[in-house]
Protein backbone atom coordinates (compact mmCIF):
# COMPACT_ATOMS: atom_id res chain seq x y z
CA UNK A 1 0.00 0.00 0.00
CA UNK A 2 2.66 2.52 0.89
CA UNK A 3 4.38 1.21 -2.45
CA UNK A 4 1.97 2.33 -4.47
CA UNK A 5 1.51 5.81 -2.47
CA UNK A 6 4.66 6.71 -3.05
CA UNK A 7 4.70 5.55 -6.87
CA UNK A 8 1.94 7.63 -7.90
CA UNK A 9 3.09 10.37 -5.51
CA UNK A 10 6.37 9.84 -7.69
CA UNK A 11 4.60 9.82 -11.46
CA UNK A 12 2.06 13.35 -10.32
CA UNK A 13 5.49 15.02 -9.08
CA UNK A 14 6.49 14.20 -12.88
CA UNK A 15 3.55 15.87 -13.74
CA UNK A 16 3.44 19.37 -12.88
CA UNK A 17 0.62 20.49 -15.03
CA UNK A 18 -1.58 17.87 -13.03
CA UNK A 19 -0.61 19.46 -9.51
CA UNK A 20 -1.21 22.90 -10.58
CA UNK A 21 -4.61 21.99 -12.10
CA UNK A 22 -5.18 20.39 -8.83
CA UNK A 23 -4.21 23.11 -6.32
CA UNK A 24 -5.07 26.25 -8.27
CA UNK A 25 -7.79 25.92 -10.02
CA UNK A 26 -10.10 25.30 -7.35
CA UNK A 27 -8.80 28.83 -6.07
CA UNK A 28 -9.18 30.39 -9.26
CA UNK A 29 -12.62 29.20 -9.44
CA UNK A 30 -13.44 30.52 -6.34
CA UNK A 31 -11.98 33.87 -7.76
CA UNK A 32 -14.30 33.81 -10.22
CA UNK A 33 -17.42 33.75 -8.02
CA UNK A 34 -16.19 36.27 -5.64
CA UNK A 35 -15.95 38.87 -8.63
CA UNK A 36 -19.22 37.57 -10.19
CA UNK A 37 -21.16 37.99 -7.13
CA UNK A 38 -21.81 41.06 -4.69
CA UNK A 39 -19.67 40.17 -1.12
CA UNK A 40 -23.14 39.48 0.32
CA UNK A 41 -23.75 36.75 -2.19
CA UNK A 42 -20.43 35.36 -2.63
CA UNK A 43 -20.51 34.65 1.31
CA UNK A 44 -23.97 33.23 0.42
CA UNK A 45 -22.83 30.94 -2.25
CA UNK A 46 -19.15 30.54 -1.88
CA UNK A 47 -19.07 28.30 0.80
CA UNK A 48 -20.92 25.49 -1.05
CA UNK A 49 -18.28 26.15 -3.70
CA UNK A 50 -15.81 24.26 -1.07
CA UNK A 51 -18.55 21.24 -1.74
CA UNK A 52 -18.27 21.32 -5.14
CA UNK A 53 -14.55 22.23 -6.51
CA UNK A 54 -12.39 19.56 -5.00
CA UNK A 55 -14.83 16.70 -5.59
CA UNK A 56 -14.73 18.20 -9.28
CA UNK A 57 -10.84 17.86 -10.24
CA UNK A 58 -10.22 15.08 -7.66
CA UNK A 59 -12.78 12.75 -9.81
CA UNK A 60 -11.12 14.15 -13.31
CA UNK A 61 -7.46 13.29 -12.12
CA UNK A 62 -8.01 9.96 -10.89
CA UNK A 63 -10.54 8.69 -13.69
CA UNK A 64 -7.35 9.40 -15.68
CA UNK A 65 -4.67 8.28 -13.61
CA UNK A 66 -6.65 5.09 -13.49
CA UNK A 67 -7.78 4.63 -16.94
CA UNK A 68 -4.14 4.67 -17.56
CA UNK A 69 -3.07 2.33 -15.14
CA UNK A 70 -5.88 0.08 -17.50
CA UNK A 71 -4.96 1.11 -21.12
CA UNK A 72 -1.21 0.74 -20.24
CA UNK A 73 -1.44 -3.10 -18.99
CA UNK A 74 0.05 -2.18 -15.60
CA UNK A 75 -2.72 -3.14 -13.76
CA UNK A 76 -3.35 -6.35 -15.44
CA UNK A 77 0.75 -6.94 -14.86
CA UNK A 78 -0.17 -5.94 -10.58
CA UNK A 79 -3.30 -8.47 -11.04
CA UNK A 80 -1.18 -11.10 -11.58
CA UNK A 81 1.61 -10.55 -9.02
CA UNK A 82 0.91 -11.06 -5.40
CA UNK A 83 -0.74 -7.78 -4.72
CA UNK A 84 -4.14 -7.39 -2.43
CA UNK A 85 -6.68 -5.45 -4.54
CA UNK A 86 -7.62 -3.46 -1.51
CA UNK A 87 -3.55 -2.41 -0.94
CA UNK A 88 -3.95 -0.76 -4.86
CA UNK A 89 -7.20 0.58 -4.13
CA UNK A 90 -5.95 2.19 -0.34
CA UNK A 91 -2.11 3.40 -2.28
CA UNK A 92 -4.11 5.58 -4.36
CA UNK A 93 -6.23 6.39 -1.72
CA UNK A 94 -3.40 7.65 0.51
CA UNK A 95 -1.55 9.72 -2.12
CA UNK A 96 -4.55 11.53 -3.37
CA UNK A 97 -6.31 12.32 -0.07
CA UNK A 98 -3.30 13.96 1.31
CA UNK A 99 -3.33 15.91 -2.22
CA UNK A 100 -7.15 16.78 -1.47
CA UNK A 101 -5.87 17.84 1.68
CA UNK A 102 -3.68 20.19 0.58
CA UNK A 103 -5.37 21.04 -2.18
CA UNK A 104 -8.78 22.05 0.49
CA UNK A 105 -6.12 23.95 2.80
CA UNK A 106 -5.35 26.07 0.10
CA UNK A 107 -8.53 26.61 -1.25
CA UNK A 108 -9.87 27.87 2.02
CA UNK A 109 -7.35 29.78 2.59
CA UNK A 110 -7.47 31.27 -0.24
CA UNK A 111 -11.40 32.04 0.36
CA UNK A 112 -10.74 33.75 3.49
CA UNK A 113 -8.14 36.04 1.86
CA UNK A 114 -11.00 36.45 -0.93
CA UNK A 115 -13.62 37.66 2.23
CA UNK A 116 -15.45 34.53 3.09
CA UNK A 117 -15.40 33.64 6.84
CA UNK A 118 -14.65 30.39 7.54
CA UNK A 119 -14.94 29.84 11.41
CA UNK A 120 -14.82 26.42 11.86
CA UNK A 121 -11.58 24.55 10.82
CA UNK A 122 -14.02 21.59 10.09
CA UNK A 123 -14.81 23.03 6.53
CA UNK A 124 -11.41 21.43 6.10
CA UNK A 125 -12.84 18.12 6.72
CA UNK A 126 -15.71 18.20 4.59
CA UNK A 127 -13.92 19.79 1.74
CA UNK A 128 -11.27 16.97 2.43
CA UNK A 129 -13.85 14.51 1.97
CA UNK A 130 -15.64 15.83 -0.71
CA UNK A 131 -12.72 15.55 -2.34
CA UNK A 132 -11.88 11.82 -1.41
CA UNK A 133 -15.17 11.28 -2.40
CA UNK A 134 -14.16 12.34 -6.02
CA UNK A 135 -11.54 10.35 -5.92
CA UNK A 136 -13.30 6.95 -5.09
CA UNK A 137 -15.95 7.87 -7.66
CA UNK A 138 -13.58 8.92 -10.56
CA UNK A 139 -11.61 5.53 -9.77
CA UNK A 140 -14.95 3.60 -10.50
CA UNK A 141 -15.99 5.75 -13.28
CA UNK A 142 -12.44 4.35 -14.98
CA UNK A 143 -14.23 1.27 -15.88
CA UNK A 144 -16.47 2.38 -17.86
CA UNK A 145 -14.18 4.76 -19.77
CA UNK A 146 -12.01 3.14 -22.63
CA UNK A 147 -9.77 6.56 -23.36
CA UNK A 148 -9.45 9.90 -21.69
CA UNK A 149 -11.46 11.58 -24.12
CA UNK A 150 -14.58 9.45 -22.61
CA UNK A 151 -13.00 10.44 -19.10
CA UNK A 152 -13.92 14.22 -20.22
CA UNK A 153 -17.29 13.30 -21.36
CA UNK A 154 -18.27 11.31 -18.27
CA UNK A 155 -17.49 14.72 -16.27
CA UNK A 156 -20.68 16.36 -17.36
CA UNK A 157 -22.71 12.99 -16.63
CA UNK A 158 -21.61 12.19 -12.78
CA UNK A 159 -20.37 16.20 -11.72
CA UNK A 160 -23.51 18.27 -13.73
CA UNK A 161 -26.38 16.65 -12.06
CA UNK A 162 -24.81 16.29 -8.84
CA UNK A 163 -24.03 20.37 -8.98
CA UNK A 164 -27.69 21.26 -10.39
CA UNK A 165 -28.92 19.02 -7.49
CA UNK A 166 -26.87 20.28 -4.57
CA UNK A 167 -28.63 23.12 -3.58
CA UNK A 168 -26.33 25.53 -5.19
CA UNK A 169 -28.49 27.10 -7.79
CA UNK A 170 -31.60 26.91 -6.12
CA UNK A 171 -32.78 26.18 -2.12
CA UNK A 172 -33.77 22.72 -1.88
CA UNK A 173 -36.71 23.51 0.05
CA UNK A 174 -38.15 24.76 -3.53
CA UNK A 175 -37.18 22.08 -5.72
CA UNK A 176 -40.23 19.78 -7.29
CA UNK A 177 -40.71 16.59 -5.03
CA UNK A 178 -38.70 14.37 -7.45
CA UNK A 179 -35.84 16.37 -8.30
CA UNK A 180 -35.35 16.73 -4.22
CA UNK A 181 -35.64 12.73 -3.85
CA UNK A 182 -32.85 12.70 -6.53
CA UNK A 183 -31.09 15.57 -4.69
CA UNK A 184 -31.50 13.46 -1.31
CA UNK A 185 -29.76 10.96 -3.17
CA UNK A 186 -26.82 12.63 -4.76
CA UNK A 187 -23.53 12.88 -2.28
CA UNK A 188 -22.37 16.53 -3.57
CA UNK A 189 -25.80 17.52 -1.68
CA UNK A 190 -24.17 16.70 1.77
CA UNK A 191 -20.89 18.32 1.23
CA UNK A 192 -22.86 21.48 -0.04
CA UNK A 193 -24.83 21.30 2.75
CA UNK A 194 -22.07 20.43 5.45
CA UNK A 195 -20.10 23.77 4.34
CA UNK A 196 -23.00 25.90 3.83
CA UNK A 197 -23.86 25.51 7.99
CA UNK A 198 -20.28 25.43 8.95
CA UNK A 199 -20.11 28.88 7.31
CA UNK A 200 -23.14 29.98 9.01
CA UNK A 201 -21.27 29.16 12.05
CA UNK A 202 -23.56 26.07 13.51
CA UNK A 203 -20.38 24.14 14.88
CA UNK A 204 -20.58 20.85 15.13
CA UNK A 205 -24.61 20.47 14.90
CA UNK A 206 -26.58 16.78 14.62
CA UNK A 207 -27.05 18.22 10.87
CA UNK A 208 -23.39 18.60 10.06
CA UNK A 209 -22.44 15.14 11.84
CA UNK A 210 -25.10 13.87 9.20
CA UNK A 211 -23.86 14.88 6.52
CA UNK A 212 -20.19 13.70 7.65
CA UNK A 213 -21.34 9.99 8.03
CA UNK A 214 -22.97 10.28 4.66
CA UNK A 215 -20.25 11.60 2.41
CA UNK A 216 -17.98 8.83 4.35
CA UNK A 217 -20.41 5.94 3.37
CA UNK A 218 -20.58 6.85 -0.11
CA UNK A 219 -17.16 7.72 0.24
CA UNK A 220 -16.49 4.02 1.45
CA UNK A 221 -19.73 2.62 -1.25
CA UNK A 222 -17.80 3.93 -4.11
CA UNK A 223 -14.49 2.27 -2.94
CA UNK A 224 -15.73 -0.96 -2.83
CA UNK A 225 -17.68 -0.54 -6.20
CA UNK A 226 -14.34 0.51 -7.45
CA UNK A 227 -12.24 -2.76 -5.86
CA UNK A 228 -15.35 -5.01 -7.36
CA UNK A 229 -14.33 -3.92 -10.49
CA UNK A 230 -11.02 -5.26 -10.42
CA UNK A 231 -10.92 -8.14 -12.24
CA UNK A 232 -8.08 -10.77 -12.28
CA UNK A 233 -9.60 -12.61 -14.55
CA UNK A 234 -11.09 -10.93 -17.86
CA UNK A 235 -12.73 -12.53 -21.56
CA UNK B 1 5.58 -27.41 -14.98
CA UNK B 2 2.50 -26.87 -16.37
CA UNK B 3 0.07 -29.18 -17.56
CA UNK B 4 -2.52 -27.89 -20.60
CA UNK B 5 -5.82 -30.60 -21.27
CA UNK B 6 -8.29 -30.10 -23.62
CA UNK B 7 -7.99 -26.47 -23.51
CA UNK B 8 -10.77 -24.10 -25.22
CA UNK B 9 -11.00 -20.53 -24.84
CA UNK B 10 -13.89 -18.60 -26.77
CA UNK B 11 -13.41 -14.69 -26.63
CA UNK B 12 -16.58 -12.67 -27.95
CA UNK B 13 -18.22 -15.58 -29.47
CA UNK B 14 -15.30 -17.09 -31.84
CA UNK B 15 -13.46 -20.22 -30.34
CA UNK B 16 -9.59 -18.39 -30.05
CA UNK B 17 -8.47 -22.03 -28.42
CA UNK B 18 -9.53 -25.21 -29.97
CA UNK B 19 -9.04 -28.71 -27.77
CA UNK B 20 -5.40 -27.70 -26.98
CA UNK B 21 -3.28 -30.62 -24.56
CA UNK B 22 0.44 -29.94 -23.99
CA UNK B 23 2.90 -30.12 -21.73
CA UNK B 24 5.68 -27.70 -20.63
CA UNK B 25 8.70 -29.27 -18.84
CA UNK B 26 10.08 -28.06 -15.91
CA UNK B 27 13.95 -26.58 -16.50
CA UNK B 28 12.98 -26.32 -20.57
CA UNK B 29 12.67 -23.45 -22.55
CA UNK B 30 9.56 -24.13 -24.42
CA UNK B 31 8.85 -22.09 -27.49
CA UNK B 32 5.26 -21.36 -28.36
CA UNK B 33 5.47 -20.24 -32.37
CA UNK B 34 2.87 -19.62 -34.66
CA UNK B 35 1.89 -16.98 -37.03
CA UNK B 36 0.17 -13.71 -35.78
CA UNK B 37 -3.58 -14.55 -34.74
CA UNK B 38 -3.23 -18.07 -33.59
CA UNK B 39 -3.68 -17.92 -30.02
CA UNK B 40 -0.24 -17.51 -28.61
CA UNK B 41 -1.31 -14.22 -26.59
CA UNK B 42 -4.54 -16.46 -25.31
CA UNK B 43 -2.78 -19.36 -24.74
CA UNK B 44 -0.23 -17.58 -22.34
CA UNK B 45 -2.73 -15.43 -20.76
CA UNK B 46 -4.70 -18.70 -19.74
CA UNK B 47 -1.76 -19.87 -17.98
CA UNK B 48 -0.56 -17.10 -16.08
CA UNK B 49 -4.50 -17.09 -15.27
CA UNK B 50 -5.80 -14.03 -16.31
CA UNK B 51 -8.00 -15.20 -19.02
CA UNK B 52 -10.99 -17.04 -19.22
CA UNK B 53 -11.53 -20.11 -19.84
CA UNK B 54 -14.31 -21.96 -21.72
CA UNK B 55 -12.89 -25.67 -21.31
CA UNK B 56 -10.86 -28.00 -20.30
CA UNK B 57 -8.13 -27.40 -17.62
CA UNK B 58 -4.29 -25.62 -17.24
CA UNK B 59 -2.72 -26.85 -14.17
CA UNK B 60 0.82 -25.04 -13.07
CA UNK B 61 3.16 -26.27 -10.57
CA UNK B 62 0.64 -28.79 -9.70
CA UNK B 63 -2.34 -26.21 -8.88
CA UNK B 64 -4.93 -24.52 -11.53
CA UNK B 65 -4.61 -21.69 -13.14
CA UNK B 66 -5.16 -18.30 -11.55
CA UNK B 67 -4.94 -20.06 -7.93
CA UNK B 68 -3.72 -17.16 -5.39
CA UNK B 69 -0.30 -19.18 -4.74
CA UNK B 70 0.78 -19.30 -8.44
CA UNK B 71 0.96 -15.08 -8.76
CA UNK B 72 3.93 -15.20 -6.72
CA UNK B 73 5.57 -18.08 -8.87
CA UNK B 74 4.85 -16.51 -12.32
CA UNK B 75 6.64 -13.87 -14.11
CA UNK B 76 4.55 -12.72 -16.90
CA UNK B 77 5.75 -10.05 -19.75
CA UNK B 78 2.75 -8.86 -21.61
CA UNK B 79 3.14 -8.21 -25.38
CA UNK B 80 3.12 -4.26 -25.12
CA UNK B 81 4.94 -2.94 -22.28
CA UNK B 82 3.39 -2.74 -19.31
CA UNK B 83 5.43 -0.40 -17.36
CA UNK B 84 5.11 3.29 -16.41
CA UNK B 85 6.16 5.67 -19.36
CA UNK B 86 6.24 8.20 -16.18
CA UNK B 87 8.38 6.65 -14.14
CA UNK B 88 12.34 5.77 -15.19
CA UNK B 89 13.15 2.68 -15.44
CA UNK B 90 14.54 1.55 -11.52
CA UNK B 91 11.46 3.35 -10.59
CA UNK B 92 9.39 1.13 -12.27
CA UNK B 93 11.92 -1.88 -10.82
CA UNK B 94 11.78 -1.00 -7.67
CA UNK B 95 7.79 -0.54 -7.43
CA UNK B 96 7.37 -4.16 -8.73
CA UNK B 97 10.17 -5.60 -6.81
CA UNK B 98 8.06 -4.23 -3.47
CA UNK B 99 4.79 -5.47 -5.03
CA UNK B 100 6.78 -9.03 -5.56
CA UNK B 101 8.13 -8.67 -2.32
CA UNK B 102 11.64 -9.63 -3.12
CA UNK B 103 15.07 -7.97 -2.14
CA UNK B 104 15.39 -4.26 -3.83
CA UNK B 105 19.11 -5.13 -4.87
CA UNK B 106 17.52 -7.75 -7.25
CA UNK B 107 16.74 -4.67 -9.57
CA UNK B 108 20.86 -3.86 -10.23
CA UNK B 109 21.29 -7.80 -11.39
CA UNK B 110 18.29 -7.65 -13.43
CA UNK B 111 18.77 -4.82 -15.54
CA UNK B 112 22.26 -6.19 -16.30
CA UNK B 113 20.31 -9.23 -17.49
CA UNK B 114 18.44 -7.04 -20.26
CA UNK B 115 21.61 -4.94 -21.07
CA UNK B 116 19.72 -1.92 -19.23
CA UNK B 117 22.34 -0.40 -16.40
CA UNK B 118 23.49 2.39 -18.22
CA UNK B 119 19.28 3.48 -18.52
CA UNK B 120 18.51 2.88 -15.05
CA UNK B 121 17.73 6.64 -14.36
CA UNK B 122 16.04 7.36 -17.90
CA UNK B 123 12.65 8.11 -17.80
CA UNK B 124 10.50 5.27 -19.97
CA UNK B 125 8.55 7.67 -21.77
CA UNK B 126 12.01 8.84 -23.57
CA UNK B 127 12.94 4.92 -24.15
CA UNK B 128 12.56 3.48 -27.70
CA UNK B 129 9.77 0.41 -27.92
CA UNK B 130 12.94 -2.37 -27.30
CA UNK B 131 14.38 -0.28 -24.89
CA UNK B 132 11.17 -0.56 -22.96
CA UNK B 133 10.26 -4.29 -23.88
CA UNK B 134 13.05 -5.40 -22.41
CA UNK B 135 12.33 -3.14 -18.95
CA UNK B 136 8.96 -4.76 -18.93
CA UNK B 137 11.19 -8.16 -19.51
CA UNK B 138 13.10 -7.22 -16.28
CA UNK B 139 10.13 -6.78 -14.49
CA UNK B 140 8.98 -10.23 -15.01
CA UNK B 141 12.25 -11.55 -14.34
CA UNK B 142 12.46 -9.39 -11.05
CA UNK B 143 11.63 -12.01 -8.35
CA UNK B 144 13.67 -14.85 -9.74
CA UNK B 145 10.03 -16.60 -10.06
CA UNK B 146 10.58 -20.70 -10.83
CA UNK B 147 8.15 -19.90 -14.48
CA UNK B 148 8.79 -17.32 -16.55
CA UNK B 149 5.93 -16.12 -19.52
CA UNK B 150 7.53 -14.27 -22.25
CA UNK B 151 5.24 -12.96 -24.41
CA UNK B 152 7.26 -12.38 -28.07
CA UNK B 153 9.90 -10.69 -25.35
CA UNK B 154 12.57 -10.47 -28.78
CA UNK B 155 10.31 -8.62 -31.05
CA UNK B 156 12.22 -5.36 -32.70
CA UNK B 157 15.73 -6.03 -31.00
CA UNK B 158 18.91 -5.98 -32.91
CA UNK B 159 20.11 -9.36 -33.21
CA UNK B 160 23.01 -8.88 -30.74
CA UNK B 161 20.89 -8.24 -28.08
CA UNK B 162 18.21 -10.96 -29.26
CA UNK B 163 21.57 -13.41 -29.33
CA UNK B 164 22.71 -11.99 -25.45
CA UNK B 165 18.58 -12.56 -24.35
CA UNK B 166 18.78 -16.43 -25.31
CA UNK B 167 21.46 -16.65 -23.60
CA UNK B 168 20.45 -15.23 -20.21
CA UNK B 169 17.34 -17.48 -20.75
CA UNK B 170 19.71 -20.61 -21.10
CA UNK B 171 21.70 -19.42 -17.67
CA UNK B 172 18.01 -18.88 -15.80
CA UNK B 173 16.73 -22.65 -17.32
CA UNK B 174 20.19 -24.46 -15.67
CA UNK B 175 19.42 -22.74 -12.79
CA UNK B 176 16.32 -24.77 -12.90
CA UNK B 177 13.69 -21.60 -13.96
CA UNK B 178 11.08 -23.51 -16.52
CA UNK B 179 10.71 -20.67 -19.59
CA UNK B 180 7.97 -20.28 -22.07
CA UNK B 181 8.22 -17.80 -24.84
CA UNK B 182 6.45 -17.28 -27.76
CA UNK B 183 7.39 -16.27 -31.12
CA UNK B 184 6.32 -15.51 -34.45
CA UNK B 185 9.55 -15.66 -36.24
CA UNK B 186 10.23 -19.33 -36.69
CA UNK B 187 14.32 -19.13 -37.00
CA UNK B 188 13.54 -18.92 -32.84
CA UNK B 189 13.00 -22.09 -32.65
CA UNK B 190 16.24 -22.97 -33.27
CA UNK B 191 17.23 -21.15 -29.66
CA UNK B 192 14.57 -23.48 -27.47
CA UNK B 193 14.76 -26.65 -26.08
CA UNK B 194 11.50 -27.39 -26.48
CA UNK B 195 8.67 -26.10 -29.24
CA UNK B 196 4.71 -26.09 -29.28
CA UNK B 197 3.53 -25.16 -32.73
CA UNK B 198 0.28 -23.32 -32.70
CA UNK B 199 -1.91 -22.77 -35.71
CA UNK B 200 -5.62 -20.99 -35.76
CA UNK B 201 -5.97 -22.13 -32.21
CA UNK B 202 -5.28 -25.60 -32.30
CA UNK B 203 -2.06 -26.65 -31.29
CA UNK B 204 -0.53 -28.32 -34.54
CA UNK B 205 2.69 -29.98 -33.14
CA UNK B 206 4.84 -30.14 -29.66
CA UNK B 207 8.50 -31.84 -30.70
CA UNK B 208 12.08 -30.72 -30.53
CA UNK B 209 13.43 -28.24 -32.99
CA UNK B 210 15.90 -31.36 -34.06
CA UNK B 211 12.97 -33.09 -34.98
CA UNK B 212 11.40 -30.32 -37.49
CA UNK B 213 14.62 -30.22 -39.63
CA UNK B 214 17.14 -27.95 -41.05
CA UNK B 215 14.09 -25.90 -42.90
CA UNK B 216 11.92 -24.65 -40.30
CA UNK B 217 9.44 -22.55 -42.58
CA UNK B 218 8.84 -25.25 -44.74
CA UNK B 219 8.60 -27.98 -41.92
CA UNK B 220 5.86 -25.69 -40.62
CA UNK B 221 3.90 -25.77 -44.00
CA UNK B 222 4.18 -29.56 -44.21
CA UNK B 223 3.04 -29.75 -41.00
CA UNK B 224 0.18 -27.52 -42.09
CA UNK B 225 -0.55 -29.73 -45.01
CA UNK B 226 -0.40 -32.91 -43.43
CA UNK B 227 2.88 -34.01 -45.75
CA UNK B 228 5.30 -36.42 -44.17
CA UNK B 229 8.61 -34.92 -44.06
Amino acid sequence: MIATALRVANQLRRDPGTLALLLVVPAVLMTLFRYLFSEFLFTLVGPSMLGVFPFIVMFAVTAVTMLRERTAGTLERLLAMPMRKVDLLLGYALTFGVIATVQSGVLIAWSVFLGLDAPSGLLVLVAVLDGVLGMALGLFVSVFARTEFQVGQMMPAFVLPQLLLSGVFGPREEMADVLRWISDALPMTYAVDASSRLVRDEGLSGEVVRDLVVLGGATLLALVLGAATLRRQTR
Amino acid sequence: MIEISELVVDRDGTRVLDDVTAVVRKGSVTGLLGPSGSGKTTLLRAIVGVQRITGGSVRVAGLPAGHPELRALIGYQTQAPSVYADLTVAENLRYFASIARCDRRRVAAVLEDVRMSELAGQLVSRLSGGQRARVSLATAMIARPPLLVLDEPTVGLDPLLRRDLWRTFHRLAAEGTTLLVSSHVMDEARRCTDLLLLREGGLLAACTPAELGDDLEDAFCRLVEGVPA
